[in-house]
């Protein structure tokens, strides 16, 4: 396995690349449908069973039934993937951000308005940065389960770390390697991501005023 | 013109039972500390919260300064009224400055304004800058948040105030401190107030203007004295304990009840200020040993008059305490 990434450093590294790429595209797509539609459901509470039970219904199909679904509809290639990727953050995303927003103290905007704030001002200068830890821990474990879930989009040919597990799977026993490397690799990555996202969860809850500050 | 006045104003939720606010008339005058006081449920905190209006009353009309709230938007509105509410009203992930900024920065202020006046705010409410300024508010005491709440309402200056039950979730001592702190604040900005509050003890302390308020309805407006010495009903009476002497004696000045001096000399030992009440000379006359006379003293500690026990009995009776 050592052997192989030395003697494919280039290859699993533009394979690396392309998953980080690939999760980092839907996650940036997911916040930017995730954020709005979290806001509107914690306006509205009467969304939320609806929505989060769409979600929810959605999140249970399994992976490589929702690519094979999506292929006739988008043909292979990144695009199946990424809609997936998306449809999976969804869930998590928009559970976290409600429950975040719904997290802050009412009193504190009752303040917020009472001092004449707009609510456009209320949610991004006080309910938007006190949901902000819950927000991330949203984020952190969407991104792990994007990058889990992208290594099975090797099979609408989106790339990836996945590709080095197929290729494993297809040479059979006379692979050298490729699936142990492509498993490593993954761990890495969604261990890594995982890592910084905790420290980003940690400096966000402290900048929020939840936590104690360091002294 | 009243700083603040209600017409009939009226809230319904929904179409059940009787209003939350019913009828409500008052008008309170440029600088006055109004207390609005009663139980829980009996619309006060509606009747205050329609003034900036985060609760929108279902008929009747409010004026601030003259101008029906209605005829601003809502925001704008909200700018010119400071507001403080229970405790958790600071925004935790703001420094104290920060904090005190927030109107100052929704109305655009510059800069090296905003900042010296958050100087001067804290100053004011007893908080250092340099030590406090920087801090969160998860760093500070109940007593010290709820001084940063009252300074961040005064940010802009606002001529109207409103607090809703500012110091009800903080211990006595604390409370009774704030309260002090209040009224020496109060006097150095004479800004119109609207507290609500369901504590009897400090509606008496505080209120220029005490109105008590029953199921909807203002039942009783006036100054606390007498409220306590002539109460509306039986509802009154009970509320803010009328036929107690000690509670008579608390919204008499002794002031109303020492004999002036003449220039004899001082009374030797203790002291009260004249602008204390006559329960807490009672409280010092009876304490000690030598409980003869104490002396009176004016803001500057001038010794101005001097009160005995018998001065105070003769407020024992009801008809015996002067009408102001």
């Amino acid at each position: 396995m050592i052997d192989y990434l030395q003697n494919h450093q280039a290859d699993v590294w533009q394979l690396f690349l392309q998953h980080v790429v690939l999760c980092g595209a839907a996650l940036g797509l997911a916040l930017l449908i995730a954020l709005p539609l979290g806001v509107l459901i914690a306006r509205y509470t009467a969304l939320y069973t609806p929505v989060m039970g769409l979600l929810g219904a959605l999140y249970t199909i399994p992976s490589l039934a929702l690519f094979a679904l999506l292929v006739p509809l988008t043909h292979i290639g990144t695009m199946p993937a990424l809609i997936a990727l998306v449809i999976y953050a969804q869930f998590i995303l928009v559970r976290n951000v409600v429950a975040g927003l719904r997290g802050v103290e009412p009193a504190t905007v009752e303040a917020a308005r009472g001092m004449g704030m707009s609510p456009w001002q209320v949610l991004w200068r006080v309910e938007m940065p006190l949901a902000l830890p819950v927000l991330v821990a949203g984020l952190r474990i969407a991104t792990v389960t994007v990058i889990a879930v992208a290594s099975v989009a090797t099979y609408v040919a989106a790339g990836g770390l996945g590709d080095l597990l197929s290729e494993g799977v297809n040479k059979g026993p006379v692979g050298e390697g490729e699936i142990e490397a492509g498993a490593l690799a993954i761990g890495a990555l969604a261990i890594m991501a995982d890592i910084i996202l905790r420290i980003f969860e940690a400096l966000s809850a402290r900048w929020s005023g939840r936590a104690a500050p360091a002294h | 013109m009243s700083a603040v006045a209600f017409e009939h104003v009226v809230k319904r939720y929904g179409d059940r039972g009787r209003p939350a606010v019913d009828d409500c008339s008052l008008a309170v005058e440029e600088g006055q500390l109004v207390i609005l006081l009663g139980p829980s449920g009996c619309g006060k905190t509606t009747l205050l919260k329609m003034v900036n209006r985060l609760i929108e009353p279902t008929a009747g009309r409010i004026l601030v300064g003259g101008t029906e709230i209605h005829d601003l938007p809502a925001t704008e509105l909200r700018r010119r009224i400071g507001y403080v509410i229970q405790q958790t009203g600071l925004f935790p992930h703001m420094t104290v400055e920060k904090n005190i900024a927030v109107v100052p920065d929704l109305l655009h202020w510059e800069k090296r304004r905003t900042s010296a006046r958050i100087d001067e705010l804290l100053e004011m409410v007893g908080l250092p800058p340099g030590e406090y300024r920087k801090r969160r508010p998860r760093e500070l005491s109940g007593g010290q948040q709820q001084r940063v709440g009252l300074a961040r309402a005064l940010a802009a200056d606002p001529a109207l105030l409103l607090m809703d039950e500012p110091f009800g979730a903080i211990d006595a001592i604390t409370r009774t401190r704030l309260q002090d702190e209040l009224l020496r604040i109060q006097q150095q900005v004479r800004k119109t107030v609207l507290f609500v509050t369901h504590d009897v003890e400090e509606a008496l302390r505080l209120a220029d203007l005490l109105v008590v308020m029953r199921d909807g309805h203002i039942v009783q407006a006036g100054p606390p004295r007498v409220i306590v010495n002539d109460p509306a009903d039986a509802f009154v009476a009970q509320l803010v304990g009328a036929d107690d002497p000690l509670r008579r004696l608390s919204v008499v000045p002794v002031s109303d009840l020492m004999r002036p001096l003449n220039g004899a000399a001082p009374a030797h030992g203790r002291t009260i200020a004249a602008d204390a009440d006559a329960r807490a000379a009672l409280a010092l006359l009876i304490d000690g040993a030598d409980g003869q006379s104490i002396a009176v003293t004016d803001a500057s500690g001038q010794a101005i008059g001097i009160l005995t026990l018998r001065d105070i009995e003769r407020v024992g009776g009801r008809a015996a305490v002067p009408s102001p």
